[in-house]
């Protein structure tokens, strides 16, 4: 087994943009024997996954730096440390979509006896202001953290270059890195379609949180939980959305609970455009915002539509940035077709000395939770002696679309899939929110539905909701699918009342009974 | 087997089953029975309170407890959400006003067509109804009186008392009856109760205070000792210190001496600072008292059939079946001794008790680990043991208290203060390290702790928790990733992703 002299060099925005390479620095503390290396750990991505592992490393008194570059997107948008979670994921999702639930809850509101002005309308400006300043404190926390740590932090690209065997460099290269191992944790950026207009001007959801102004008129395009969760949170704002889909919802979940959330979405004023695909965007006006056409097809035949917006989102998928890394010259094998890294269940990619977590990951979940705990276990095991691996089963997720969506487990299909229809028992029932009593809202829309292995003492294999605070209603319950829970034990535990959360403690309807 | 007691009687009883009090136990135990072919029959009458409230079926979940609560709670937090909304881009124009009379309204409406469908359960499933005041003439014979005085005799085979509790009226406080009300009142008052006194430390007082503040009310609560006994304190003090912050007025180790009415028709209170040995005096629009509950055991006329009860609380004795001493009567619910006074409970048990005696089964009611969640202004949810008890009965040095303080995303552009913010797990140290008990702090606390109490039901253990991955950004993940112990000393302040 022998052990490659891996380099990694890193670019200085700089030197990218001009094209204009400097000259070879220090190659800081190279020698030719493989034992001194910069750095113990060297982390490409300052995202949810890297900065985890970088912290964690740390504390075992190990080098490490973390080496986090944004590309801005084709309309010239960047952020700062912290990844795709924290500047234009999970965070600024989440408070636009509670500002869509604050303009909910200003209506239920007068029912339940507040009084004020009829006309209440939003300012896109106010709040994507305090959204922005919130993340940059988190930028600044993530770097504050960093040094605390005596991590080093680079904002900077990372590129590898197998140095073979000593090390030449004819690339004009601002700084030169070595070290023992390397984790990649680049995650992923909006995938575009290809069609004339859609890098010029149509936006992803790495523009939308900071937009300088309001997005107007929509057209999102996508079925993913990105384009849904979008839509949602910009209709509940007050704009005009319209979703254009080119086949199903929410690819991999549950599809009973995917409709169940179109629907709900349809009901509540977002219009959907189904079986159709943009083939081009042109420009009407030019604005903040403009005007844009859009013209679409048909997947199913001939026909050709189009629409005018203010704004089109493209959520159409993510794409790995693992191709522009080198990973090629120190033979790290990527799935050609999807750009993802292949790793065993240590997290290690086909070259020993390089790992790879979070949503770079082939056949693994696109979740923060999951790389933070992938890149802990990951270090505790490398320096702490550590043998725990990340345990991918049963891993809980909530999609943040206008009526939330809880889930854990199979899906129904993949349990029916798996198991037998036979050997399946789904339980479920519709509730109403005593909170949606009063403001009278629907009262049949709100679900909870859990798939239970007959075979196996009726274990809960799959737990779904749909209803307000998805996400707190289904933490719970993971942790007691993982410790192996059952009907009988459900049954047997008693509710809180009055909460959502309780009709799971009274589930008895079954699907097969009708 | 079946015990002759004499009965005036002579023959079949009328029913199989007779409840008596048509509340969150007794419909779960009559429609239950009612599931397995069995003649049932409900009463339900509810004496009206002091100043002359009543409502119809359904008890006091229904009627003056969790379901009015938690509307009144919901008003209160959509007063928060507006405040919050001009943060996240809301343009409100001012002034924002909260009125009484419709949130009312729209509660009690609610409520009422709550009362219907109970009726209309009853009847679908064949339960006999009666708008009736029991009590026991004989072991297997009710007598029961309606409003007007007119008499109906029902006689059951088996009989379950199922009639709740009722507010305490601290009766040697001198006006106390006259002029205060309790909560029996408070969701049925059809104007605003203004600047009000909750005189309490139970989760009663503390709720009703938390949504009168939360609605705009100039709200003072008053307090003899410690706030939520029997609660975890340290989760306690929490509750009480975000009340304050709030808005909530407290006055702490103060004992209220008497009430007057003032010619403005206000209400002029006198109480005793214990602290300081002084005596204060202010004036309200409404004083309300929450300082305990009780069962209205006098009027069933128990000693006559022999059921037994405790001296002390006058609630009824019973044994892991429901049985009270006599065998072929039972008890369910708030009134019964020892159990805890939740309307969840009160159906499990009922539920299973008509199992019991008509089904096939023979399972009884677990009371361990019942999760449950005090809905203030900031909530409280927990299940388990607080940390006091665990540590008196596992000793400090065989605990492990993981804790946690955290900032609910949602607070963050809101610029809301989440210094209350806390959770906790106390564990058992020793290898496997079970959770003895979980504690939280902050919004949705219910929806958050009711899936951990079923895994605590599945004998979850700190380690099975920490495999577990957490959702985000939700509040309930900060569970999943506790690590700081009590014991450590450090910083307990959960820091970013």
């Amino acid at each position: 087994m022998f052990q490659y002299s891996l380099i990694l060099f890193a670019f200085s925005v700089q030197a990218h943009k001009e094209g204009n390479p400097q000259k070879l620095l220090e190659m800081n503390g190279h020698t030719a024997v493989p034992h001194s290396y910069d750095y113990d750990l060297i982390v490409i991505g300052g995202g949810s996954g890297g900065l985890a592992a970088a912290k964690e490393a740390a504390k075992y008194e190990k080098k490490v730096m973390v080496l986090d570059f944004v590309t801005p997107t084709p309309l010239g948008n960047s952020w700062g440390l912290g990844g795709t979670c924290v500047n234009v994921g999970c965070i600024p999702k989440k408070l636009m979509h509670q500002a869509a639930l604050l303009g909910q809850a200003l209506q239920d509101s007068r029912k339940f006896g507040w009084q004020f002005p009829e006309e209440v309308k939003h300012n896109w400006m106010t709040m994507t202001e305090s959204v922005q300043n919130y993340i940059g404190s988190l930028n600044w926390g993530y770097r504050v953290a960093l040094r605390e740590k005596k991590v080093t932090y680079e904002n900077a690209y990372g590129e590898f270059v197998q140095i073979f065997p000593l090390a030449t460099n004819k690339r004009g290269v601002e700084k030169l890195y070595t070290a023992e191992r390397f984790l990649i944790a680049t995650g992923e950026r909006p995938r575009y379609l290809g069609i004339p207009g859609d890098k010029e001007y149509c936006i992803s959801s790495d523009d939308l949180f900071s937009l300088p102004y309001c997005p107007g008129k929509t057209l999102v395009v996508g079925a993913s939980y990105v384009a849904l969760e979008c839509a949602g949170f910009l209709a509940g704002l007050g704009l005009d959305v319209t979703v254009m889909v080119r086949s199903i919802l929410l690819r991999g979940f549950d599809q009973d609970m995917a409709n169940k959330i179109g629907e709900y979405m349809e009901e509540h004023g977002i219009k959907f455009i189904r079986e159709f695909v943009p083939i081009k965007v042109e420009q009407i006006e030019e604005g903040t915002p403009g005007r844009l056409k859009v013209t679409a097809k048909s997947t199913k035949g001939n026909e050709v539509i189009g629409g005018e917006y203010n704004t089109v989102l493209l959520a159409i998928g993510r794409d790995a940035c693992t191709r522009k890394i080198g990973l090629d010259k120190v033979g790290v094998k990527i799935n050609e077709k999807t750009g993802k890294i292949p790793v065993n269940d240590m997290e290690q990619t086909n070259v020993p000395y390089i790992y790879a977590i979070g949503d770079i990951l082939q056949d693994r979940l696109e979740l923060t939770p999951v790389a933070i705990q992938a890149g802990r276990l990951l270090v505790q095991r490398l320096y702490g002696g550590a043998t725990t691996k990340c345990d991918y089963v049963n891993v809980p997720t909530t999609v943040f679309t206008p009526l939330e969506y809880g889930a854990c487990g199979y899906s129904e299909e993949n349990a029916i899939q798996k198991f037998g229809e036979e050997n399946i028992e789904v339980y479920h029932s519709h509730f109403w929110p005593l909170e949606w009593t009063v403001p009278s809202r629907d009262n049949n829309k709100c679900y909870a539905k859990i798939i239970c292995n007959i075979r196996d003492n009726e274990r809960v294999i799959g737990f779904h909701v749909l209803g307000p605070n998805a996400g707190e209603v289904t933490q719970g319950f993971a942790a007691a699918i993982k410790c192996g829970l059952t009907k009988e034990q459900l049954d047997s535990t008693i509710g809180i009342h009055p909460v959502c959360a309780e009709v799971f403690t009274t589930l008895s309807v079954t699907k097969r009974s009708g | 087997t079946r015990h002759l007691h004499f009965s005036k009687f002579i023959g079949k009883p009328e029913y199989d089953l007779l409840v008596i009090g048509g509340g969150s136990g007794g419909l779960a135990c009559a429609k239950e029975a009612a599931q397995f072919g069995r003649k049932v029959a409900v009463l339900d009458y509810v004496e009206p309170s002091p100043p002359g409230t009543k409502w119809g079926l359904g008890g006091t979940c229904v009627n003056v407890g969790c379901i009015p609560k938690k509307l009144m709670h919901q008003a209160a937090l959509l007063g928060s959400a507006l405040k919050d909304a001009q943060h996240y881009g809301w343009n409100i124009a001012h002034p924002v006003h909260h009125n009484w009379s419709e949130m009312a309204q729209a509660v009690q409406n609610y409520v009422k067509s709550l009362n219907w469908g109970h009726r209309i359960q009853l009847q679908d499933k064949k339960v006999k109804y009666f708008n009736v005041k029991g009590s026991f003439s004989d072991p297997h014979t009710i007598r029961g009186l309606t409003k007007g005085g007119k008499e109906t005799i029902l006689t059951a085979e088996k009989i379950v008392i199922a009639t709740g509790g009722r507010p305490k009226y601290p009766i040697h406080v001198a006006g106390a009856l006259e002029y205060g009300i309790t909560s029996d009142d408070l969701f049925w008052l059809k104007e605003s109760p203004g600047k009000t006194l909750v005189v309490g430390a139970s989760y009663i007082s503390l709720e009703c205070a938390g949504f009168l503040t939360g609605i705009g009310l100039d709200t003072t609560v008053m307090m003899r000792s410690i706030p939520l006994r029997g609660f975890d304190q340290q989760m306690a003090s929490l509750v009480t210190e975000y009340m304050e912050s709030y808005g909530t007025k407290f006055l702490k180790k103060c004992i209220p001496t008497k009430v007057e009415k003032l010619e403005s028709n206000r209400l002029q209170v006198t109480w005793k600072n214990t602290d300081s040995g002084t005596e204060e005096t202010d004036s309200f629009d409404t004083v309300m008292w929450a300082v305990g509950r009780a069962p209205d055991t006098k009027a069933l006329n128990l000693e006559t059939v022999g059921v037994k009860t405790n001296s002390e609380t006058g609630k009824i004795i019973v044994d892991a079946r429901e049985a009270t001493s006599v065998p072929h009567i039972y008890a369910v619910g708030d009134i019964t001794e020892g159990r805890p006074e939740l309307t969840p409970t009160a159906i499990a048990a009922g539920k299973l008790l008509a199992q019991r005696l008509f089904g096939q089964s023979s399972e009884l009611m677990d009371y361990d680990n019942v999760p449950t969640t005090v809905f203030t202004p900031l909530e409280y949810g927990c299940v388990g043991l607080s940390e006091e008890k665990a540590v008196q009965c596992y000793g400090s040095d065989n605990i492990e208290v993981y804790h946690a303080y955290y900032k609910p995303l949602e607070f963050t552009v809101a610029e809301r203060d989440a210094t209350q913010c806390y959770m906790k797990m106390v564990c058992l140290r020793e290898r496997e390290q079970r959770i003895l008990g979980l504690h939280f702090i902050g919004p949705n606390a219910g929806e958050v702790i009711q899936g951990f109490a079923l895994g605590i039901k599945c004998g979850a253990t700190y380690p099975q928790l920490m495999k577990t991955i957490g959702i985000h950004p939700t509040c309930a993940e900060e569970i999943t990733k506790l690590h700081i112990t009590k014991r450590s000393g450090l910083d307990a302040t959960v820091t970013g992703c």
